[in-house]
């Protein structure tokens, strides 16, 4: 239980896929600039990341390792299908994300009216297939990849959640012309990536 | 002007229309400065050349021949799972250059770790496919990604040469300031990944400053 929690504010705060990693950086800058927007697409992919990691990690025990195709028989014990990775993987988040969209389309219209127009955008944004790599890597069991997913995912809807509410005020300031935009919003995710850094001294 | 009649019938590769597919990418539709796409690994790849430089070679390649292969499948593709289809081919291309590089430059790619595989979720790869080669013909699509990959290219090199150089006092491994006598203490801020946004932050300033494009807020 000690080491789930762990994960979960490592994952939040040390690890954070925006200022540590940098992942999920395209759609963090298009739709950070005002709090609600933001807020929808933050909590989408929490629920995105919570499904597809655990997902991905079960895929990846029972279909991908080297020798996880055990369970088969005998014959198919030395069989490694790991360079199959990344098309199982972005095909997982796929399939998911066009799911969830489904389902949420036919059971929840208003859901669907603040969470809809983003969720074909997940399926292309780095931070989950990122999360889904990532994870690959650890020696992970399936609770902690669960906790893992969701632990990524509320660290990237804090950091879009916190820059929007910072670009919503920036109208009111006076920026030089060709810095406008793009430019400053570039350089307050570095300072904001500076303060995110401070919590890199924990140790857990 | 017979000439230029001619070179319209037979539409060359190289034609006024096409050379500008290839360099506009360059300054004024840069994917990563003025599109915003693919930044998550312009960030994270660029804090040493050679990196830098493998990277773009990599996203060239697969941007370009993605944006060949769905060109020429542009209509028989169903609009509602075209971004299946999408992921698919370009998925394809990405384990290919993984493989390669696994096997030629084993260091490289394991610096690179995760960032090979998310050439597959590179907005530059999927904005260029919908964007472009959904409605063009094969051979322009082709150049449209092979000049979308050196504007990436050309950002993420510029970058990695700035923080190398001033991070780590070298380029490409080769220590430029020891070679010259000068005691040079590397600036941890520019590889830290903070570093690298302020970096993109100021290049997109100058380039703005220099080419005169404004974003309306």
């Amino acid at each position: 239980m000690e080491s789930l929690i762990n994960i979960f504010v490592k994952s939040i705060f040390i690890d954070n896929m925006i200022f540590a990693t940098f992942l999920g950086m395209c759609s963090y800058l298009a739709v950070s600039k005002n709090v609600k927007t933001a807020m929808g697409l933050g909590i989408a992919v929490v629920f995105v990341l919570g499904v597809t990691v655990p997902l991905n990690f079960l895929v990846n025990e029972y279909f991908l390792k080297p020798g996880s195709l055990a369970w088969l028989g005998k014959d198919f014990e030395k069989v490694d299908l790991n360079f199959l990775q990344f098309i199982v993987f972005i095909s997982v988040i796929a399939a998911v994300v066009q799911l969830t969209e489904m389902v949420v389309e036919k059971f929840s219209p208003a859901l669907y009216g603040a969470l809809g127009i983003f969720l074909p955008l997940i399926a292309v944004n780095c931070s989950i297939l990122g999360a889904a790599l990532f994870m690959v890597g650890r020696p992970y069991t399936l609770a902690e990849a669960t906790v893992y997913g969701l632990g990524s995912g509320v660290g990237w809807l804090l950091a879009i959640v916190a820059l929007a509410g910072i670009r919503e005020k920036l109208k009111y300031s006076n920026v030089p012309g060709p810095l406008k935009g793009l430019g400053i919003t570039f350089i307050l995710v570095g300072l904001m990536s500076l303060g995110f850094l401070s919590f890199m001294g924990f140790k857990l | 002007m017979a000439e230029v009649a001619e070179k319209q019938v037979a539409e060359p590769i190289f034609s006024k229309k096409n050379r500008k597919l290839l360099t506009d990418p360059l300054n004024g539709n840069n994917p990563i400065t003025v599109q915003v796409l693919g930044i998550c690994s312009a960030l994270a790849v660029t804090v040493q050349v050679a990196p830098a430089i493998v990277m773009s070679i990599g996203l060239m390649l697969v941007t370009a021949f993605s944006n060949l292969f769905i060109s020429m499948l542009r209509n028989t593709i169903p609009s509602r799972i075209r971004i299946i289809v999408q992921l698919a081919v370009v998925s394809v291309f990405v384990i290919l250059v993984d493989q390669v590089l696994k096997a030629y430059v084993y260091d490289v790619s394991k610096q690179l770790s995760v960032f090979t595989g998310l050439i597959i979720t590179n907005c530059i790869v999927m904005g260029r496919l919908e964007a472009f080669a959904m409605a063009n013909k094969p051979i322009p699509s082709f150049l449209d990604g092979i000049g979308n990959g050196l504007g990436y290219g050309l950002i993420l090199v510029t970058i990695a040469v700035f923080r190398e150089l001033f991070g780590s006092g070298s380029i490409l491994g080769y220590k430029i300031f020891e070679a010259m006598n000068i005691t040079y203490t590397g600036n941890g801020l520019l590889m830290l990944p903070a570093g690298a946004c302020m970096m993109v932050g100021i290049y997109i300033w100058i380039q703005r400053s220099l080419n005169g494009y404004r974003e309306e807020d």
